[in-house]
């Protein structure tokens, strides 16, 4: 079956241990992630993590519920991506030199809406947030300069859609 | 995190007393009515051994002889008692030998809590003496797992791990602590937990399912029950049987629903799955209803899904949402203990019967019972079948016993031939399949119900694996009956291996030792029969013991389970031979 791109978002209590059983359920399918992040969310003491999976339609929902099904998760849910906002962060380190002598090192950083988040005499850092394919792209037209560092994060999304994590505690509380 | 708690008054002494943490372990067990507990000593958890001593007046403790014997003891306890199983281990290796019972009894949705001691706190990835990390190894096989690292958490985490561990679906949790948590002083005031912010067990009955239900009940012409454990964990034997008798819906069990209604009942059209009966699993390909009380269509049971039931229309009653669709698409979902939702079912439901649909399966016993069964149970062979020691087993114990099994040819036969009249009386291993789960758990199924027989059945094979537990019924005179069908083979394996690989008996043979000396070398008393003249006399001294007791049963060497329905294959190409 063809494989479809799932953001998978997980409102959990913030207890020591949950990420390696959240993997497990993972581990034990032989499924391997795109990208994991986790924070805060919107509700104190409640934390959400975000994974990104390619994988089968019919195997989506019910990896969910087993994520579900652990003790520690409030609630999971799977979005696609037309269902969800989601953006990526990327740092890109370079030698200063270059930002001075390669006239087109700023051409680039402009037309891509890049911005520059520290300068010192030796190397200078770029940052981008966008899509995968932006900061890719960026990532492309900056390595002939000889990228020293390039790093990106996870994917971070929120959901079109209310999730009403809020109204589930509530429930608990009465 | 947020739980909800009910106050427990201390019995002895008012609202809070300054203690040791391993003193606050002991109160918490007694606390949640668990009196009697398996385990194994070793330095981790000396401080909990300590108070074990001191409190043996109000705790019973058994030790067995090896930690994964502590495990299904506890697993052997909880499944005849209701009861939570707890299991205690040191460290390192004794919490590492816990990890196959708690496989088993996540897997079969057994009660247990199981305590390990850790290494002290400052020493926590050191890689320190018997040090390992059982929270990362039991991840995957526990509902929950906690370690403690202070004697304040302990109140709260034990009554999180008994909630845990029986509510819902039940199952395994593992509480990890370390040796200075047991050691610290500090004031004890213990509440039961009640409820768990983000675990919500109990799914509510959504009453339009419901209504669907009904109408596709009362819709169907050749409707067809499988039913399972959930039956039993959820306690609705009495709902069961009255939708049931009210229905006039035939029923299978899977292995595991086993004895949840009495083998003779007349609703009752035996086993689906693998070695299951001819009629109950031909006819799921033939049902217009297929109706699930709480099972999880494990393979063993659908045999190939893309050929399964694909005909019927499937109403699946379940408590764990997990389990909804996962292997087979429901129609309708009745999310909901089965308790609730088959009291609602009876109360909307009409008495019916099906005598066409039931002639079907009278119709198809008869060819089992032809080919199959009769040659089991009477058989013309010199060598004693293992179908004939069960059918033995029956007539000493009017079904009023508990059967404990093993993994193998001897568990599908006791599972096929067992008769029972009483609930929570078949006590095997069947997701994991562990072998040498049945002594250890026999051991716990007669403390769990003192007052029943307990006769455990095992191959020549499984007991070997845990045979040292035979110390542990020495010791603590559990009245055990043991029942070896010995055939000197790993019996499964070498059908297998017979059917599907040309018969290369590849290390499947087994050279025995004398079961009988080593019976007696326990203090045991010991039996050993191969002749079908002596089996009834053999059976009945065993039955009459009040001691444990021994019995070896030399069966046919090479004899198959039959009906079979091979790995992958559909359920309409069971095998009668």
């Amino acid at each position: 079956m063809e494989l479809k791109t799932y953001t998978i978002s997980v409102y959990s209590e913030n207890n020591i241990g949950l990420l390696n059983r959240i993997s497990a359920i993972f581990l034990k399918r032989h499924i391997n992630l795109e990208s994991f992040s986790t924070s805060e969310s919107e509700i104190p003491d409640v934390f959400r993590f975000v994974i990104v999976v390619n994988i089968a339609p019919d195997k989506v929902h019910k990896i969910v519920q087993q994520i579900e099904k652990q003790i520690d998760v409030i609630k999971a849910y799977y979005h696609t991506d037309e269902e969800t906002i989601f953006q990526e962060n990327a740092l890109y380190k370079i030698r200063s030199s270059y930002l001075f002598e390669e006239r087109q090192i700023q051409n680039i950083i402009k037309s891509s809406h890049a911005t520059i988040v520290t300068v010192s005499p030796e190397f200078f850092v770029i940052e981008k947030t966008g899509f995968r394919e932006e900061t890719e792209k960026l990532r492309q037209e900056l390595a002939p300069y000889g990228l020293l560092q390039f790093v990106r994060s996870g994917r971070i999304s929120v959901t079109k859609a209310k999730m009403g994590i809020s109204e589930i505690l509530n429930t608990f509380k009465k | 995190m947020e739980t909800k708690t009910k106050q427990e008054k201390l019995k002895a002494t008012g609202s809070t007393l300054r203690i040791s943490g391993a003193e606050a372990v002991i109160r918490c067990l007694l606390a949640e009515d668990a009196n009697l507990i398996y385990g194994y000593p070793g330095g981790a958890i000396m401080p909990i051994y300590d108070e074990i001593y001191k409190f043996q007046d109000q705790l019973h403790h058994v030790l067995t002889r090896h930690e994964q014997g502590a495990t299904h003891a506890a697993q052997g306890f909880a499944r005849t008692s209701g009861k939570v199983g707890v299991a205690l281990a040191t460290s390192g290796p004794g919490a590492t030998n816990l990890v196959t019972g708690i496989a088993d009894a996540q897997i079969d949705s057994t009660p247990m809590v199981c305590i390990t001691g850790q290494v002290a706190s400052h020493l926590l990835g050191s890689d320190a003496f018997q040090e390992t990390d059982i929270i990362g190894i039991s991840t995957p096989v526990t509902k929950w797992n906690y370690q403690i690292t202070k004697a304040s958490e302990i109140p709260e985490i034990m009554a999180k791990a008994f909630y845990i561990a029986r509510s819902g679906r039940p199952g395994p949790v593992l509480i990890d602590i370390t040796k200075d948590a047991q050691f610290e002083m500090f004031d004890f005031t213990y509440n039961k937990c009640t409820g768990i912010r983000s675990y919500q067990p109990y799914p509510e009955l959504i009453n339009e399912s419901l209504e669907e239900a009904v109408r596709l009940i009362g819709e169907a012409k050749k409707p067809f029950v499988v039913w399972g454990q959930g039956v039993v964990l959820g306690q609705a034997e009495e709902e069961f049987k009255t939708f049931l008798e009210t229905s006039g819906i035939p029923a299978a069990w899977t292995i595991l629903g086993l004895s949840a209604l009495p083998t003779g009942h007349p609703s009752n059209r035996g086993m689906v799955g693998m070695h299951g009966n001819y009629a109950p699993n031909l006819l799921t390909n033939e049902c217009d209803l297929l109706i699930a009380i709480g099972m999880r269509f494990d393979d063993r049971v659908t045999g190939d899904l893309n050929t399964y039931a694909k005909q019927a229309k499937v109403i699946h009653l379940e408590l764990d949402p997990a389990e909804v669709n996962k292997n087979v698409k429901a129609d309708v979902t009745l999310l909901c203990d089965c308790k609730i939702s088959l009291q609602a079912l009876n109360d909307k439901i009409s008495t019916k019967t099906y005598p066409e649909w039931i002639k079907r399966f009278d119709d198809l016993d008869v060819i089992e019972k032809e080919k199959v069964i009769y040659g089991d149970l009477n058989p013309t062979k010199p060598g004693l079948t293992m179908g004939e020691s069960v059918e033995m087993i029956n007539k000493h114990s009017n079904g009023d016993a508990v059967i404990v099994t093993d993994v193998g040819q001897h568990q599908m036969v006791a599972c096929r031939y067992a008769k029972f009249t009483q609930s929570k009386s078949n006590v095997t291993s069947g997701g994991l399949g562990t072998m040498g789960f049945a002594l250890p758990a026999a051991i716990g199924a007669k403390m769990g119900a003192p007052s029943r027989e307990v006769v455990a059945i095992i191959g020549d094979g499984g007991y070997q694996m845990t045979i040292q537990e035979l110390g542990t019924i020495f010791q603590q005179q559990v009245a055990v009956k043991i029942v070896i069908l010995n055939n000197d083979f790993l019996g499964m394996v070498r059908q297998w291996q017979q059917l599907f690989f040309d018969k290369r008996y590849a290390s499947t043979e087994m050279t025995n030792p004398d079961f009988v000396t080593i019976a007696k070398g326990y203090h045991i008393d010991a039996a050993r029969v191969d002749k079908r003249e002596d089996l009834d006399q053999a059976v009945a001294n065993m039955m009459a013991s009040d001691k444990p007791y021994f019995l070896e049963i030399c069966v046919e060497k090479e004899d198959n389970v039959f009906p079979m329905i091979p790995t992958g294959a559909s359920v309409s190409d069971i095998r009668l031979e």
